[in-house]
């Protein structure tokens, strides 16, 4: 029997393309504002969870033993998850865990990343994430295989490229109401699909930027939350949680459609004891999602995987307004990795965050008004083109 | 919600900040294995190696040393021919250390023929066509060096060029 867990707060840093901080300094950022919004101290806390990305971009080897002062993890059970980009939703993972075990009651989890280092710039580092014998003596740049996944996307649905360039327009201006983000701005569609051509079919405005940034939580057992008297109006439960990994080989599978997503997202709904995984269903039984959205077409992409939309159904959707924060199913309010930044963990810790946020009613001008903040579902993406991490939160309030 | 957290212009952090500079120059050489051995030997005589597995029924390229389906060693290396059918491909204007090129890098995955799951394949380049005539589904053949020229790498073959009469 696994013990029931709640995040209670969240920290995050402003999201920039260079910080003056080193990467333990913002973590101490977020961690110590995590705790704080929490009320307790890092006495009270019996676990440390850290999340960072290659440590390539830092050029700091074993990152997180670099990380553990700033995530406050001195003297305590520390632990570094790292699943490429997919690492900020698989830490919250591994904080619920590693309470749910029983192992720990009162976790704190950050999620960091510092990639302006990296000199001229962070395509260098990518590199090392192709295939060291077949792919890397190629000289492929980490677009390369985003172009080769979105053309493969499109084609295999014929979606056309303005309704994926909507999710651009969506997002990057959801991001102007977040106080981390680094590119909030009301784009028009032709900007965005007339924006600089780097590898077709995306374009300049298709991408999220590279960023520095660092994201913490508070994660409690639910005597812990109990004993220190937090109102259940601060938690978000966790409900289900599920993670997936395809071959390394990406040559050898479709890339049109995630099926590691679905795996991922089937576990932890059947976790959370949703057993119907109709497009309609899980929309109805979730209030918001906030997908991987490094690319605007990723988001799409993701959405189908979550299965929250049918193969080749999400583009035309996000067009027609039903993923606006206003819309039927709110999608990525918090802007996302397209508006708010992406510093690589911590840009899927705030995804994960969002979630936090949103089911407390603590969004601020992100908050999704209109209805009853119930469940939302954070996922997050990574390594080869092939992991998929999904969390899916409820709030404390419809206890 | 107040965050933290101190931004730098890019003069700032390349002039005016005290900065540690650092380029580490290290060097690998990678033993290729019992499978892509086998596949690099295989360009280096013109040839695309691929490798069947028995309990699966199925062959596929690259090729590898075990069957990651069903877990049991593979060792039936086939020769497949050096053609195959573009499985997605992009017109690329950003080079590996995110630089512009005018004249486009055409990089494909190439679904190779006689593989029996799609696709079955690698990552390869384009050439001697025109950007805008590039269709997914399109068939292509392998373009060598010269046999004297090859040492077995994946840049033995050239580049993958439009099939005639395909």
């Amino acid at each position: 029997m696994t013990k029931k867990v709640g995040m209670v707060s969240v920290g995050l840093t402003q999201f920039q393309r260079r910080a003056k901080e080193t990467g333990k300094e913002l973590a101490y950022y977020s961690a110590k504002m995590a705790l704080d919004e929490a009320g307790i101290t890092r006495k009270d806390v019996d676990g440390v969870i850290i999340g960072s990305a290659p440590d390539a971009f830092d050029g700091v080897h074993q990152k997180h033993e670099y990380l553990t002062d700033g995530s406050g993890g001195f003297n305590l059970p520390t632990m570094r998850g790292y699943v490429g980009g997919g690492t900020g939703v698989f830490s919250p993972i591994q904080g619920w865990y590693s309470i749910a075990s029983g192992v720990n009651d009162v976790v704190l989890v950050t999620t960091e990343e510092k990639m302006s280092s990296v000199q001229p710039s962070s395509q260098a580092a990518f590199l090392t994430i192709f295939d060291n014998m077949i792919e890397r003596p190629l000289g492929p740049n980490l677009v390369w295989i985003f172009a080769l996944e979105m053309r493969r996307y499109m084609e295999k649905h014929g979606i056309p490229k303005e309704h994926i360039a909507s999710v651009s327009v969506k997002n990057k201006g959801n991001a102007i109401d977040h106080p981390s983000a680094m590119l909030g701005k009301k784009w028009t569609l032709d900007e965005v699909l007339n924006s600089e051509l780097l590898a077709d079919p995306v374009r300049l405005l298709d991408i999220s930027p590279v960023a520095d940034g660092a994201v913490s939580f508070v994660m409690m057992s639910e005597e812990k939350i109990k004993e220190f008297g937090i109102s259940k109006d601060d938690v978000a439960w966790v409900d289900g949680v599920g993670w997936n990994v395809d071959t390394t080989m990406w040559t050898n599978r479709d890339l049109y459609y995630p099926k590691y997503v679905e795996k991922a997202a089937k576990q932890a709904y059947n976790m959370a004891g949703m057993k119907d995984h109709s497009p309609e269903a899980l929309r109805k039984w979730l209030t918001f999602a906030e997908p991987y959205d490094p690319f605007n077409y990723k988001e799409l992409h993701h959405l189908e995987g979550l299965q929250l939309f049918g193969k080749g159904k999400a583009p035309k959707a996000a067009f027609e307004g039903v993923t606006a924060r206003d819309g039927d199913f709110p999608v990525t309010p918090s802007g996302g990795l397209l508006g708010v930044g992406n510093p690589i963990a911590a840009a899927a810790g705030m995804k994960s965050a969002e979630l936090y946020l949103q089911l407390t009613g603590k969004a601020g001008k992100r908050q999704i008004d209109g209805r009853d903040m119930e469940r939302g579902v954070a996922q997050a993406w990574g390594d080869l083109m092939q992991v998929g991490t999904v969390l899916v939160m409820k709030g404390g309030r419809i206890e | 919600m107040k965050v933290r957290g101190t931004k730098l212009t890019s003069d700032e952090f390349h002039n005016k900040v005290i900065a540690v500079k650092h380029a580490p120059e290290i060097e690998y050489d990678w033993a290729t294995g019992v499978a892509i051995s086998k596949f690099l030997k295989g360009l280096k005589d013109g040839k695309i190696i691929g490798v069947y597995c028995d309990s699966c029924d199925r062959t596929v390229t690259p090729p590898r040393m075990f069957c990651e389906e069903c877990f049991s060693p593979m060792s039936k290396y086939v020769d497949l021919p050096d053609t195959g059918i573009i499985n997605t491909f992009s017109i690329a204007y950003i080079k590996t250390d995110a630089s512009r090129v005018e004249k486009p890098q055409l990089p494909a995955v190439i679904d190779i023929d006689g593989t029996s799951i799609s696709p079955s394949g690698f990552l390869h380049l384009l050439d001697e066509i025109n950007p805008d005539d590039i269709k997914i589904g399109m068939k292509v053949k392998a373009v060598w060096k010269d046999a004297i020229d090859r040492t077995g790498a994946i840049t033995d073959i050239k580049y993958f060029k439009k099939m005639e009469d395909a």
